[in-house]
C-alpha cells in the first residue's frame, strides 16, 4: 500500500468528445485536508465522483485506500463519506429515517445506527427535526443532514462537494467549525469549493483547477506567495475611466488586473503605492488596501475571477 | 453546548461481506419504508379496482352475456368467473410496474437517491434488484386483497385457485422487471408516460384475452396476446381458478415466456443501472 490514501496519475474523464478532466496528478495523505478549487465547470465534481469510486475514469491511474476503484468500488466506498453537490436525500422519509437507511446501506447493525442517529442529529443541530419529512426542511438544514448522513459510517475519508453552498454565513461558520473538529480527529477531508475563504480556512493543501487541468498546487499561503504579491490595492475611478488610467497605473507596480468595476494593483506595500498614485495627479474615487488572497491567485492563473 | 465527537472507525466497523450479500435487501427495506407511507392509498386502489370492475363488467355486462350465451357460459363458466383471473393478473402487473418504473425514474432523476445509495458499498445491480424486490411486496399485497374480493364475489371454482396468486405475481414480476430496465434508460420521461399508458398498457389490457378469449380476435391482432405477460398469466389463472383447458405444451410456453421476460428484464436492468451510475 502506498503512503497516500488517494493517488492519481494522468486521471482523465471524458463525456463523449468532451474532456472534463484532463490527465491530472495529485496525492492526498492521511489526515490531510485537501481542496479542489475552481470555477463552474472546472471538473471538480467529476474528480470527486471518480475519487468516490462511482464514476469510472477513461484513462490514467487512481488508487484510493490502496485499491483501484474500477476493481474494488464497494470495498473502497465502505470507507468513504460522500457529500454530493446536490443533496439527493430521500424526500419521502423523515430526517432520522434518512440517517437510518443510509447506515443500513453500509451493513451497519440496527442498534449501532440508532445510537449513531442521536449523535448525528446533535452534530447537525437537527434534534427538533428528527421526525420531520425531508421535504419540509430548509436548504441549509438539508445540507447539514447530507453531511451528517455521510458521517454515519465513521468514514476514513470525508468528501465534501461544495459543502456550504446555500448556507447562510452563520450556518457556514458553524459547519467550518465542525469540519475543523473532524480534521483534528484525523479524518482526511477532500473538499471542493469556489469560496476562497473556505479554501483558506479548511484546506492544508489545494489544487487550483480550470477546464479540467491543474493550474497550481500548494498550501493556501504558498500559493499566495508564489502567485501574488503581499498586498493588493483596489482602486476605482468609475467604470468609464478605469480603462483610461490603466496604462498609467500599470507602470507604477508589478502587475495590475482590470476588472469591470475596479483595478487591482499588486504590490508589496499598498499604502506607499496609493501615495504614488496621488502624487502622479490621479484621484481614485475609492481605494482599499488588502492582503492577497486565493482569489488573486486564481485571477493570475486564469485571467478570470471566481464569481460565486 | 457539547458537540459529540465524531469518531473515525469505518475500518473496524464495517463488515464488507455483509453488504455484498445483503445489499439488495437493504435497498428493498428502504423502498418498503416509503411504500408503507402510502399503504392506505395502495389498499384503497387494491380494493376499489376489483370491486368496480367485478360489479360493472363482471356482474353487469356479465349478466347480459350469460343470458345470451345460455347455460354453456363463456369457456364453460359464468362471465364473472372467466374475467376475474385476468383482472387479478392485471392488478399484479399494474402494481409491480408502478413500483419499478416510478422509483427508478425518481432514483436517477427526480431525487437522485440512487446516486447516494451508490456512494455506499451498494452496487448498481444491488440497487436494481432491491427496487424490484420491494415491487414484489406491493404485488403480493395487492394480489392478496384482489384475491379476497374475487372469493367474496364467488369467482373461484377450483380448490387450487389460490395458485393463481403466485402466477399473477409472476406475471407482474416479469413485466415489472422489463419496464424497470426501460425506465433505467430514460433520460427524458416526458413522452414516456403517454406512450406507456396509451400504446402499451391499454392495448395489452384490451387485447390479451382479458374480456373474451384471444382466439375470438382477428388473427392479425392475436400476436399482442402472445407477447403479453397478461395473456400468459390469464391463461394460467383460468386453468387454476376454474379448470380452463390448456395443453401441456402450451402450459410450458406460458411459463417459458414469463421466465424469459423476467430473467432478461432483471439482467438488462442490473446492467443499465450499473452503466448509468458509473457515468
Ligand atoms: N454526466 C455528464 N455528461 C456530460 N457532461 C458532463 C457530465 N458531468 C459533467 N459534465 C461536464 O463536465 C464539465 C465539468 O463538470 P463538473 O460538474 O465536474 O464541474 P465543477 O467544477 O464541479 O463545476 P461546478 O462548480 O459548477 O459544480 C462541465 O463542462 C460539465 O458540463
Ligand atoms: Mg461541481
Amino acid at each position: 500500500m502506498s503512503e497516500y490514501l488517494i493517488s492519481a496519475r494522468g486521471l482523465t474523464k471524458k463525456f463523449g468528445d468532451f474532456t472534463a478532466v484532463n490527465g491530472i496528478d495529485f496525492d492526498v495523505s492521511k489526515g490531510e485536508s485537501f481542496g479542489l478549487l475552481g470555477p463552474n465547470g472546472a471538473g471538480k465534481s467529476t474528480v470527486m465522483r471518480m475519487i468516490g469510486a462511482t464514476s469510472q475514469r477513461n484513462a490514467g491511474d487512481l488508487t484510493i485506500l490502496g485499491k483501484d476503484p474500477e476493481l474494488n468500488g464497494p470495498q473502497i466506498r465502505a470507507h468513504l463519506g460522500v457529500v454530493p453537490q446536490q443533496d439527493s436525500l430521500d424526500m419521502h422519509l423523515s430526517v432520522s429515517e434518512n440517517l437510518y437507511i443510509y447506515g443500513r446501506y453500509f451493513g451497519l447493525p440496527r442498534k449501532f445506527v440508532k445510537g449513531k442517529i442521536e449523535e448525528l442529529l446533535t452534530f447537525a443541530q437537527l434534534e427538533e427535526k428528527r421526525d420531520a419529512k425531508v421535504e419540509a426542511l430548509s436548504g441549509g438544514m438539508k445540507r447539514r443532514l447530507t453531511i451528517a448522513r455521510a458521517l454515519v459510517s465513521e468514514p476514513e475519508i470525508l468528501m465534501l462537494d461544495e459543502p456550504t453552498t446555500g448556507l447562510d454565513p452563520q450556518a457556514r461558520h458553524i459547519l467550518w467549525d465542525r469540519l475543523f473538529r473532524l480534521k483534528e480527529q484525523g479524518v482526511t477531508l477532500v473538499i471542493t469549493t469556489h469560496f476562497m475563504d473556505e479554501a483558506e480556512q479548511l484546506c492544508d493543501r489545494l489544487i487550483v483547477m480550470d477546464k479540467g487541468s491543474i493550474m497550481a498546487e500548494g498550501s493556501p499561503a504558498s500559493l499566495i506567495k508564489d502567485y501574488s504579491t503581499k498586498e493588493v490595492l483596489e482602486v476605482r475611478f468609475g467604470s468609464d475611466r478605469n480603462q483610461e488610467v490603466a496604462d498609467k497605473l500599470r507602470a507604477m507596480c508589478e502587475r495590475i488586473e482590470e476588472l469591470p468595476d475596479r483595478v487591482l494593483m499588486y504590490t508589496e506595500d499598498g499604502e506607499a503605492l496609493l501615495e504614488k498614485i496621488y502624487a502622479s495627479g490621479l484621484h481614485p474615487k475609492t481605494s482599499l488596501v488588502r492582503r492577497s488572497s486565493l482569489e488573486d491567485v486564481f485571477l493570475r492563473l486564469t485571467g478570470r475571477t471566481l464569481i460565486e | 453546548m457539547s458537540i459529540p465527537t465524531v469518531r473515525q472507525g469505518s475500518l473496524q466497523l464495517i463488515d464488507a461481506a455483509k453488504t455484498r450479500s445483503r445489499g439488495a435487501l437493504y435497498v428493498a427495506e428502504a423502498r418498503i419504508r416509503t411504500m408503507v407511507k402510502w399503504l392506505g392509498i395502495i389498499f384503497a386502489i387494491a380494493i376499489a379496482n376489483p370491486v368496480l370492475y367485478l360489479i360493472s363488467v363482471g356482474i353487469g355486462l356479465g349478466g347480459l352475456i350469460d343470458k345470451s350465451v345460455g347455460p354453456a357460459g363463456v369457456d364453460g363458466v359464468k362471465y364473472l368467473t372467466f374475467l376475474a383471473p385476468a383482472l387479478l393478473a392485471q392488478a399484479a402487473i399494474q402494481g409491480t410496474m408502478d413500483e419499478t418504473v416510478f422509483p427508478t425514474i425518481e432514483g436517477f432523476k427526480w431525487n437522485r437517491t440512487f446516486y447516494s445509495m451508490n456512494s455506499t458499498p451498494l452496487s448498481g445491480a444491488q440497487i436494481s434488484i432491491g427496487v424490484f424486490l420491494a415491487a414484489l411486496f406491493r404485488a403480493f399485497y395487492t394480489v392478496l386483497l384482489y384475491f379476497g374480493v374475487m372469493w367474496a364475489f364467488g369467482a373461484l371454482e377450483s380448490p387450487r385457485a389460490w395458485l393463481a396468486i403466485p402466477t399473477s405475481i409472476f406475471a407482474g414480476a416479469s413485466f415489472g422487471a422489463l419496464m424497470q430496465s426501460v425506465a433505467a434508460k430514460l433520460e427524458d420521461e416526458n413522452y414516456f408516460f403517454v406512450v406507456l399508458g396509451r400504446f402499451i398498457m391499454m392495448p395489452l389490457f384490451l387485447f390479451s384475452g382479458t374480456f373474451f378469449p384471444l382466439t375470438s380476435m382477428p388473427f392479425f391482432l392475436q400476436w399482442i396476446g402472445w407477447i403479453s405477460p397478461l395473456w400468459h398469466a390469464t391463461e394460467l389463472g383460468r386453468y387454476l381458478t376454474y379448470g380452463h383447458a390448456i395443453s401441456p405444451t402450451l402450459m410450458w410456453v406460458h411459463f417459458a415466456v414469463l421466465v424469459t421476460m423476467l430473467v432478461s428484464g432483471l439482467i438488462l436492468s442490473a446492467r443499465l443501472f450499473t452503466k448509468r451510475l458509473a457515468k
